[in-house]
């Protein structure tokens, strides 16, 4: 399975603005100029801003998860959209970032904001690490590699010799953090403003990093290995660093999550996770970062929907609406947002 | 030694349900030239529907060549149904919708027949083979049914307009058009055969691991194991891959001491990491060279 012929955003050529010749490197609506672009991010700040003055906090919270697991597949469109390269092991970077998160707020007392880069640090030095293997496989190969991964995660962190540290089957249970500079919030609408920032701040530097002399690279390898080597691309070098990236982007929002949820056990960070992280990178768009937050929406409302339409056939119904929605998009959110902007512009 | 030779013994039993499955694995990879998340369950919604003719009174085999009829029909029927719509979507889109037939039939499964354990009847009968305590004589009728349906499959693909056909067009699709072959419902041929080899996979697993709507989780990825081991372009080495799993999963259970059953998999995935980190394209596999 080539993995370069999935991406969304080939239908651009010769649209972008200032003649590059990479134009899926350009996110958020790739046609859209930057001035509209611009405005619609604005709105949506803005909504994002006040939302949490209307809600309940458990909505809040339904929320704030939704942006965690959009960081999450924010880091496996990194990895996928971009450079091509397939993970089924996502949900073991995510469960690191967590326990690594929970363990320095509980036994070692680190405020937890402090949590974040070291999670973001850890995850990349092993997402690199595992990315040197992989260089050798492609495709399905790979996807078996980052499955055993997967499937290694929950049993690893059950393991006796690390139950000091992990809790083993138990887990830990972590404090919610209160708002600081005594603001006028609950640790719900805290933690969803705290998410909110730091969600911004990795989707800013990953289109800044997409439209990079490095993301052309990791795109060059993606569309064509060899040709990207004998243009002095070090693709080794690339590869596992965009394997250690896509890991860092999901170590932080495994923290995150681990600190919203308030608890960290071996059986949340199954293969479930990664397939959903799949599935939401498909049906937000692959190759399109702002498809995340759809993805993300889809990964934690869908279920739920689907459990409301019926109890017995739940798993039927979620299958069912997933075909639909492929149905609708085969090339998921991004693919949809594209044809609405030309018929918008009369193409 | 004594012990070594029993795992071993043991292992290759395990390593037949795998091999079944591998072979499942590698028929649809050779129609659709991806890995199907679903065949596992497809398999086991086949075997429910024999467990349900032989519940009423139907003769073993008849419900047997009736479920293999039947699989293949609904084989071919998702994908004209399913797949033909979205055919020039992304690859990972297909992915996803593998993903949701998955959840729909494990769903459908558990709805019509409840996720009760049931017992499953073998044609073999359930005596130790050769003296063993260690192999049945089921286990040794399920390496015999695969190894049969591997030669079938081998004389199909190659000796059978059909087959060769069915090559062409997973293959090289445009030229296979060219030359008059119609791809599109050799790929549904695909899914028809894959689904009627699951179905023979599922009925001969279910008497050993008892049928229920999640058996087949473990063993699917087992089965992708097997058939990425020994390379998804050659069928006989997919077969050899599972029993090459069985074993070395007994194998690590019982020689590493850390690990326990609990890590069993993992570390045969492992192993077989390492495997295709020298051997990129399987043990068998063709290694393909593409033209730049």
């Amino acid at each position: 399975m080539s993995t370069h012929e999935e991406t969304v955003v080939h239908h651009d050529i010769g649209e972008s603005p200032e003649g590059e010749n990479r134009p899926i490197a350009r996110p958020a609506g790739a046609n859209t100029s930057s001035g509209a672009r611009r405005i619609i991010f604005l709105v949506l700040l803005a909504i994002a801003l006040i939302l949490p003055a209307l809600l309940k906090n458990f909505v809040v919270f339904q929320l704030t998860q939704t942006m965690v697991y959009a960081i999450a597949i924010l880091g496996l469109n990194l990895l996928t959209g971009f450079n091509g390269q397939f993970s089924l092991g996502h949900s073991a970077f995510y469960a690191v970032g967590a326990y690594t998160a929970a363990i320095m707020m509980e036994h070692m007392g680190v405020g937890y904001v402090w949590t974040l880069p070291v999670a973001g640090v850890i995850c990349f030095i092993l997402g690199f690490l595992f990315g040197l293997p992989a260089l050798r496989l492609e495709g399905v190969y790979l996807a078996l590699a980052t499955f055993a991964l997967a499937a290694a995660t929950p049993q690893i962190l059950k393991l006796s010799p690390l139950e000091h540290w992990t809790g083993g089957v138990q887990g830990i249970v972590i404090t919610k953090p209160d708002a600081p500079f005594g603001l006028p919030l609950n640790q719900d609408q805290w933690l969803y403003y705290f998410t909110l920032i730091v969600g911004i701040i990795l989707y800013i530097c990953a289109t800044n990093l997409v439209t990079s002399r490095t993301g052309r690279a990791l795109m060059a390898i993606r569309d064509n290995p060899i040709a990207a080597r004998s243009m002095g691309v070090n693709t080794s070098l690339y590869k596992a660093s965009a394997f250690g990236l896509s890991a860092l982007y999901t170590g932080i929002a495994g923290a995150l999550g681990a600190i919203i949820v308030q608890f960290v056990a071996p059986d949340s960070f199954t293969l479930t996770l990664s397939i959903g992280f799949l599935v939401g990178l498909v049906v937000g768009g692959v190759g399109w970062l702002p498809g995340a937050l759809f993805g993300g929406a889809f990964l934690l409302f869908v279920p739920n929907i689907a459990e409301g339409v019926s109890k017995g056939l739940s798993g039927a119904v979620y299958g069912l609406l997933l075909i639909a929605i492929i149905y609708v998009m085969p090339s998921g959110l991004a693919g949809f947002v594209q044809a609405i902007v030309n018929k918008v512009r009369g193409k | 030694m004594e012990l070594l030779f029993q795992q071993i013994l043991a292992g290759i039993s395990t390593g037949a349900i795998y091999a079944c499955m591998a072979l499942a694995v590698v028929m649809i990879y050779q129609a659709i030239d991806h890995l199907n998340f679903a065949q596992g369950e497809m398999a086991m919604f086949s075997t429910f529907i024999a467990w349900q003719l032989i519940e009423k009174g139907v003769p073993y085999w008849l419900a047997f060549l009736i479920t293999v009829v039947v699989s293949f029909i609904g084989g071919v029927a998702i994908e004209r149904i399913v797949f033909k719509p979205i055919e020039h979507a992304p690859v990972l889109s297909h992915v996803v919708i593998f993903i949701a037939l998955y959840s729909v039939i494990n769903s459908m499964a558990g709805f019509i027949w409840d996720f009760t354990v049931k017992s499953f009847p073998s044609p073999f009968g359930s005596s130790p083979l050769f003296g063993s305590t260690l192999i049945s004589s089921h286990q040794g009728g399920m390496v015999a049914v695969t190894l049969g349906l591997l030669l079938l499959l081998y004389l199909f693909f190659s000796y059978t307009s059909v087959g060769l056909a069915m090559r062409a067009a997973a293959a090289n699709p445009a030229s296979a058009r060219l030359v008059g072959i119609r791809v599109s419902w050799m790929t549904a041929l695909g899914w028809g055969m894959a689904a009627a080899i699951g179905s023979i996979a599922g009925m001969l697993i279910a008497p050993v691991v008892f049928l229920e709507p999640n058996m087949m989780i473990s063993i699917l990825l087992y089965g992708f194991a097997g058939a990425v081991l020994g390379g998804l372009t050659s069928p006989g080495g997919a077969v050899l891959g599972g029993f090459a799993v069985g074993v070395i999963e007994n194998l690590a259970g019982t020689y590493i001491p850390v690990i326990g059953a609990e890590l069993k998999l993992p570390i045969a995935l492992v192993v077989i990491v390492v495997v295709l980190v020298f051997k990129p394209a399987g043990l068998f596999g063709r290694v393909v060279v593409s033209r730049v």
